[in-house]
């Protein structure tokens, strides 16, 4: 089937090009209409294989329209929208282009049908989103999106190894589950896996996405991971180790979370905690727990995209964002205040926040599943997520100790898209049958018992008991300037190390077979030189003695001989005499 | 320039808003009472079960993040050196 529209992912990444020849009101309008255009052309295409055509004899889907893709394509939009309102007033074109080519590329691997057309657009997202961090334009912002490239490209090198296995296996570039089984699965897994910051293939993300620009870091928060979580539901649902893996994550990164000091990279850390909910759902895999896992990624796009706002107003208006820098800031910016703390309580599940109607699905799929040891691990992650996302970012930002720093409430633009994010986290919340209308499979699922909003509640507010007992007793660990080591300690210590080994290793082989070649060669060379003249020597002194000459005399004559021959300077008539002699021979003899 | 909020620059205020946490704890366990319980696994037929969970789980998680930042903390140029 075909439709004269045009895809999606064309109108984010083809409609970025005309955004340097636009300027002023045009422009942001111009950006503004780019996601609304998208979202008009989604609503009115029908589900089914559309936008198919061959390509050097593959068949390219560049619309695999059902419900799963639909609700990711939804939330993308509606998250390059809220971004884009956000970034509206940033000047910076490198910014406003990659960002939205970076949506549109991110659409491109959603409703992609094919691994060829996939590949593409995975590559495009993680050359685009390389700019987003690039943008800061600091030292460490460039060496971060360094590290951040080569990271994907050895991912991209992984799916695209597992794509060519999987092609010549079964002959077909399309895809739908796959699940694990033989090696190109696993190659394929680990490419998406490590686009989701699944442990221990994350550190790219907390070392990358905390450099961004304030804006930036809304978009990069929002895609990447989450295309990824929605391939894996896509081609690994019910895939236990995902479980597992999930588990872990939920788990590690908040202990980090509580630790670090930049507020950011708090959030990232507890970014992965999120994405671990939604692998833990992916892996179980029954319709409840894909649903659980295809909402709470909806609920935390808008949420985390809202957090990271909050935080990238604070570094735009104050320059700073790390916790021993700021504090007390709800005097002056009591909206982002209001609105971070919207984002604190979505992002722990309060009741009537976004993420209590989603996350408790993946919950209670674990008891379904009789998971007691996941179903306590989640319940522990979920008192630590409040502890850190829900208290410690708005505490130490916008309360804690005074940092004296008196700075405003963003531009109106930024409030709006922070404002439109908290409407959404509290309506998808206090109503969430729209969201549930959206999800792949029926939902009877219902959030809002006595039981379960009574446990939450208590779960969260005897965690926040702790919080309080801790800081007031003192034994909360304080702010510290410094950093915490991750896996990217690996490629970043003991890669330079290996780097350093490789180097002494490598270069002294290098030295010392320099030195021997050249050695033996002159030696040789001297020998060579030297060879003619001894012989010369050793019948002339024979004769010279037969001849009586003894003593001094011969040591001149042999002197003189010796450096005739080694400075070539011997009468020309001797070599002359000596061939004459030798054709004369040669003559006589034959 | 435009009037700041010093809400919690008062000790009383601060004060005020504790109480109601601690009342809002209080009103969570007594609450537990009176609503139709539906435990996942046996060992939720405890009461307060999550209250109890949430604030052990809270203070184990500092606890093993002091022992973490005792292995992984490091100065901020630890990389640059």
């Amino acid at each position: 089937m075909t439709s004269n529209l045009i895809p999606p992912a064309f109108i984010f990444i083809l409609g970025s090009l005309l955004i340097p020849f636009l300027k002023g009101k045009t422009k942001s309008i111009y950006m503004l209409l780019i996601p609304v255009v998208a979202f008009y052309i989604l609503m009115s295409i029908p589900h089914g294989k559309i936008w198919v055509c061959e390509f050097w004899g593959y068949e390219l889907i560049f619309g695999r329209i059902d419900k799963l893709s639909m609700i990711f394509g939804i939330i993308f939009i509606l998250m390059a929208f809220l971004g884009i309102l956000f970034a509206l007033k940033v000047k910076d074109d490198l910014q406003n282009v990659s960002s939205i080519v970076y949506v549109g590329a991110t659409l491109g691997v959603v409703f992609a049908g094919d691994f060829f057309s996939l590949y593409i657009f995975w590559e495009i997202m993680a050359v685009s989103s390389t700019f987003l961090i690039l943008a800061s334009r600091t030292e460490e912002s460039k060496k971060a999106a360094f590290r951040y490239i080569l990271v994907h490209i050895v991912g991209g090198l992984f799916l695209l190894a597992g794509i060519m296995i999987y092609y010549s296996k079964t002959g077909t570039l399309a895809f739908d589950k796959i699940g694990l089984n033989g090696i190109e699965t696993y190659f394929i897994l680990f490419g998406i896996a490590l686009n989701a910051a699944a442990i221990p293939l994350h550190a790219w993300l907390p070392d990358a996405y905390p450099n961004g620009t304030p804006t930036s870091t809304v978009f990069l928060s929002a895609f990447t991971t989450k295309s990824a979580v929605y391939l894996l539901v896509r081609t690994f649902p019910g895939t236990e180790l995902l479980i597992w893996v999930g588990a872990f994550m939920v788990f590690v990164p908040i202990f980090y979370a509580v630790l670090e000091n930049d507020i950011r990279r708090v959030l990232a850390y507890s970014l992965l905690n999120q994405i671990g909910f939604m692998l833990v759902g992916i892996g179980i895999g029954t319709e409840l727990a894909l649903n659980g896992a295809i909402s709470h990624a909806f609920c935390h796009i808008l949420y985390k995209g809202l957090l990271f706002m909050a935080a990238g107003s604070v570094l735009q208006m104050t320059g700073k964002i790390k916790c021993t820098e700021i504090g007390g800031l709800y005097k002056t910016m009591p909206l982002t205040c209001l609105f971070c703390i919207v984002g604190a309580a979505s992002i722990s599940a309060f009741p009537l926040f976004s993420g209590f109607v989603s996350k408790s699905m993946v919950v209670t799929a674990t008891v379904n599943e009789n998971l007691v040891f996941v179903y306590l691990v989640l319940q522990f992650a979920s008192a630590g997520v409040f502890h850190h996302a829900g208290i410690k970012v708005p505490f130490f930002t916008f309360f804690g100790h005074d940092s004296g720093i008196r700075a405003k409430d963003p531009s109106w633009n930024m409030v709006l898209a922070m404002g439109i994010s908290a409407f959404l986290c509290v309506g998808i919340g206090v109503f969430p049958q729209p969201l549930y209308n959206l999800l792949p499979y029926t939902v009877d699922y219902i959030p809002y018992t006595g039981a379960h909003v009574v446990g939450q509640l208590q779960l969260l507010m005897f965690g926040a008991l702790a919080f309080a007992l801790l800081i007031l007793s003192g034994f909360y660990p304080p702010e510290i300037r410094s950093i915490n080591l991750d896996v990217d300690w690996s490629y970043r210590k003991l890669g330079k190390g290996a780097y350093i080994i490789l180097d002494k290793g490598l270069n002294s082989l290098n030295k010392w077979s320099e030195i021997i070649v050249i050695n033996t060669v002159k030696v040789l060379a001297a020998f060579c030189k030297d060879t003619a003249a001894k012989l010369a020597l050793f019948i002339s002194v024979n004769l010279w003695l037969i001849m009586g000459f003894s003593g001094k005399r011969l040591e001149i004559k042999k002197l003189r001989l010796y450096n005739d021959i080694m400075n070539g300077t011997l009468p020309i008539g001797l070599g002359a005499a000596i061939s004459t002699i030798f054709i004369l021979l040669i003559f006589l003899l034959t | 320039m435009k009037k700041e909020l010093t809400i919690f620059d008062n000790p009383k205020n601060v004060k005020i808003f504790l109480i109601i946490f601690y009342v809002s704890l209080v009103v969570l366990l007594i609450s537990e009472f009176f609503i139709h319980p539906h435990p996942a696994f046996a060992f939720e037929h405890i009461k307060s079960f999550s209250a109890v969970y949430g604030f052990f789980s809270c203070v184990l998680l500092i606890f093993l993040a002091k022992i973490l930042r005792l292995i992984v903390m490091k100065k901020e140029n630890y990389y640059d050196k």
